[in-house]
């Protein structure tokens, strides 16, 4: 049978699930995620879980709980080639960075085409269940199994176009080659080298409006996260301090104690962003922001059939690199809810329901590669 | 100096559906503590919310029946606030664009009629029940509620009195019922209220401060609240007793005073946005063509044409007119049988008697109109005696019938067979031939006694006046 790994923002009943956050820490669901379901229906085994960043926006788990490492522990699975796929929640775009860092292809559907049902909600008005593999064939035919309207799911389009969407499509033939400055200047080169080989068009434009997208991201995550993550008060679950008097310090003490330091900060800033004082100037203008960019990127898709993006602004992580900066390259994709392909070091994303036609040209890349 | 009252209402009334508004459990009243639950309606994490058709359905409904313009695009969104009952830390409800807004609700009261304009109608989840143990101090919660659809029905201030606030009440329960948008029993909190009321002298434009009594379920309450708040606030302007502060404040109908909440239990900034997991909901034409081909008739209209079309009286048609139920069996009574004055009475004596030994009200009168008229048909068609019918009437109420077949299955139908009759008096006679000489003496009491006894011999499946005639006939014989 086929193993696939599943990360800690995936519910199962059978094993906990922590959410990479002292908060949840032994908390097990009481259903399983339906792209669960859908993986053990089409007869994949469910191997295990991997460890995530601080409910999935953390960069590298330095404030993780169960110690530092974690990002990267998808990528060493997937070396051993008896794992076939890594499903990951893509909130920030963790799992696209730890692709590409790690030579490995990641696959971010369109929004609406897989279903969140039972995932830890942070974001949800952009994050994506997605699919980590070592080669584009592999990613695809696991999003071909996940895909599909799930009546538990109030935001997915209809089964026929959620299909459509993950299935092989016409070739790329023009990329738009979006200028972000990035230490990793060199795999969007060699790509740019592989595609001129295949006979693609390619032109660079500016990233224009598309640059707001982190600052848009940004605030919209953190408040909805912020809102989110309200409910882990100690009470009825998860992690509980041992000192308090009375009701509100067991709320303040549990949350102090087990939220790390890049989650606290994303609540505050959420907290303040959708203050009524701050609503209109922060919340409200984001979402303004976000049309406009979905906007700017239908633009480019009247003339082009891709763009070609970093991923990564470098190929290794220190202690000083933040994620809400990380979320320059990520962002786009996931405040447009546009889908989006790792590989090769690099970022294709693509008008929304061209999630096929990505993993085509990925995988052409590939053989160009070799 | 002469004041006036001016105060406006935010009305929670608990939507009638199977289901709660975002997962598929009970919202019954009642049931056993967190009998209703399921991982959405407490909170876990992972479950997303499906908006439940019903509730929108019956938004619309209430919006209509208020006279509202109807939100083609309606949204929901995200209240955050910190409380044990609430237990995903948010309420989902209505912030930006509401189901119905700019309506009007016509009430009258001795000092004449008046048009009180309705602000917003909107949806959203009710949250649970604290139980405090005062024993042992500790606090449980009963989710039974959380995620139970509600209206808000937020009224402009326009209304001036404790009088107008309770034909104000009185109006919006009778409409809402009749729609069957809501039972709105206070008892039971499916109606309850906040009022906002402030006072200023007579013919001023400002508004005075504002405070507000939260959750107030009765109607009496609410009168004693009003005019002990009008006291208080005059009395802080003409006297200056105290400064009055916008506030919420807390009615204790018991010490009959209100009291100042602490600051944290009002205070908070409740950071609504629009709830990414809820798709906006767009009510097309052929949806709103479909509710607003379902709204009933109001209430006065229905009576209007009971007492001029059908003939009824004022009396028996504010009785009908007072519960949809008793309307609706009515009609469909009357279609069948075609005749008003019987079909209300059957509804107002009969069916009003065994809904009162069973301790129901008229609402939750339950029977089919359809059968009522064929029952109705079966007595003035002479086939089933007054006695017998009344019976398949309490049957009614247990199951559903068809009144024919089960008179038939239980031998009540009145009988044509004069050869049983003209037997049946015979022997009656033979055996009673006192009773005979009595009556032909002048008693008239005997002969009622000679028929009392044929009659339940017959099992009551004779036509009174044949068997009369024909007892008469056999004993002038004898
Ligand atoms: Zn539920």
């Amino acid at each position: 049978m086929k193993k696939i790994m599943l990360d800690q923002m995936i519910l199962t009943d059978c094993c906990p699930t922590n959410a990479g956050s002292k908060m949840l820490d032994g908390y097990t669901g009481l259903f399983n995620a339906t792209v669960v379901e859908k993986l053990k229906e089409a007869g994949y085994e469910i191997a295990g879980k991997l460890p995530v960043g601080e409910f999935a926006i953390d960069l590298v788990g330095e404030s993780c709980f169960a110690g530092a490492d974690k990002a990267s522990a998808a990528a060493k699975t997937l070396e051993n080639d008896t794992v076939m796929a890594h499903i990951a929640l893509d909130v920030n775009g963790a799992p696209r960075r730890v692709a590409a860092q790690n030579g490995l292809v990641f696959a971010k559907p369109t929004y609406g085409t897989v279903s969140r049902f039972g995932m830890i909600p942070v974001a949800c008005s952009g994050e994506c269940v997605g699919v980590m593999a070592r080669n584009a064939a592999d990613c695809r035919e696991v999003l071909c199994t996940i895909v599909g309207k799930d009546e538990k799911d109030g935001t997915m389009h209809t089964d026929e176009v959620c299909k459509n969407a993950a299935a092989a499509a016409a070739p790329v033939k023009k990329v738009a080659v979006l200028k972000m400055p990035t230490d990793a200047n060199d795999k969007i080169e060699a790509t740019k080298a592989k595609m001129a080989a295949n006979g693609i068009e390619i032109c660079e434009i500016d990233a224009g409006v598309i640059a707001s997208a982190n600052a848009a991201w940004n605030m919209l995550m953190c408040a909805e996260l912020c809102n989110n993550v309200s409910r882990y008060d100690g009470v009825k679950y998860g992690y509980r301090t041992k000192n308090y008097k009375n009701l509100d310090e067991l709320y303040t003490n549990s949350r102090t104690e087990a939220f790390g330091l890049t989650l606290k900060t994303a609540i505050l800033y959420g907290s303040d962003v959708l203050s009524t004082k701050n609503y209109m100037a922060k919340y409200d203008k984001a979402m303004r922001v976000r049309r406009v960019i979905v906007e700017a990127f239908a633009g480019i898709f009247a003339d082009f059939d891709a763009v070609l993006l970093p991923a990564v602004s470098k190929m290794a992580y220190t202690e000083k690199d933040s994620a809400f900066e990380e979320n320059a390259y990520t962002a786009p994709a996931s405040v447009t809810g546009l889908p989006a392909v790792v590989t090769n070091g690099v970022q294709l994303i693509g008008p929304a329901f061209s999630d096929g036609a990505l993993l085509a040209l990925a995988e052409a890349l590939e053989k160009e590669g070799k | 100096m002469k004041f006036e009252t001016v105060i406006g209402l935010e009305v929670h009334v608990e939507m009638a559906t199977k289901s709660k508004i975002f997962c598929s459990c009970s919202a019954e009243f009642g049931g056993e503590q967190n009998d209703h639950v399921c991982p959405a309606c407490c909170g876990m994490p992972g479950m997303l919310p499906i908006v439940n058709k019903k509730v929108v359905d019956l938004g619309m409904t209430a919006g209509m029946m208020l006279n509202c313009h109807i939100n083609r695009t309606t949204t929901f969104d995200k209240k955050s606030y910190y409380y044990p009952d609430l237990p995903a830390a948010y309420q989902t409800t209505q912030w930006f664009a509401p189901v119905a807004v700019n309506g009007t609700v016509e009430i009258e009261t001795a000092n004449g009629k008046k048009s009180v304009r309705i602000k917003q109608i909107h949806m959203e989840e009710d949250a649970g029940k604290l139980v405090h143990d005062d024993w042992t101090g500790t606090s449980l919660v009963d989710f039974n509620r959380t995620s139970v659809p509600l209206i808000e029905i937020v009224s402009q201030p326009d209304l001036s009195s404790a009088e107008e606030v309770v034909a104000y009440l009185e109006r919006l329960r009778s409409l809402l019922r009749f729609a069957k948008v809501s039972d709105c029993r206070m008892e039971q909190g499916s109606m309850r209220c906040d009022v906002n009321l402030s006072v200023r002298p007579e013919g001023s434009d400002k508004l005075g401060v504002r405070t507000e009594m939260k959750n107030m379920n009765s109607l009496s309450a609410i009168v004693r609240a009003i005019e002990y708040e009008t006291a208080r606030h005059i009395d802080a302007i003409e006297n200056g007793t105290e400064e009055l502060v916008q506030e919420t404040r807390r009615w204790d109908d018991v010490k009959g005073k209100s009291f100042a909440m602490r600051s944290k239990e009002t205070a908070g900034d409740y950071r609504y946005f629009p709830d990414p997991n809820i798709m906006p909901v767009v009510i097309d034409d052929a949806w709103y063509d479909a509710i607003k081909a379902s709204l009933p008739e109001f209430p006065e209209v229905k009576k209007a044409r009971y007492t001029t079309e059908l003939g009824l009286g004022d009396y028996d048609a504010d009785i009908l007119t007072g519960s949809r139920a008793l309307c609706d069996c009515f009609e469909g009574a009357l279609a069948v049988c075609g005749n008003a004055k019987e079909a209300a009475n059957w509804l107002i004596s009969d069916c009003m008697n065994v809904l009162n030994k069973k301790q129901l009200t008229a609402d939750q009168l339950t029977i089919d109109g359809k059968a009522l008229g064929e029952l109705i048909v079966l007595v003035s068609d002479g086939k089933v005696g007054r006695g017998n019918a009344k019976k398949i009437l309490e049957a009614m109420f247990e199951q559903e019938l068809s009144p024919a077949k089960y008179a038939e299955e239980n031998g009540f139908i009145v009988s044509n067979d004069t050869g049983l009759i003209e037997k049946t008096v015979r022997e009656a006679i033979a055996a009673d031939q006192k009773a005979v000489a009595d009556f032909k003496g002048g008693k008239e009491k005997a002969l009622m006694a000679l028929f009392g006894k044929c009659m339940k011999q017959l099992k009551g499946n004779c036509d009174p006046q044949l068997l009369r005639t024909m007892l008469i006939d056999e004993i002038n014989k004898a």
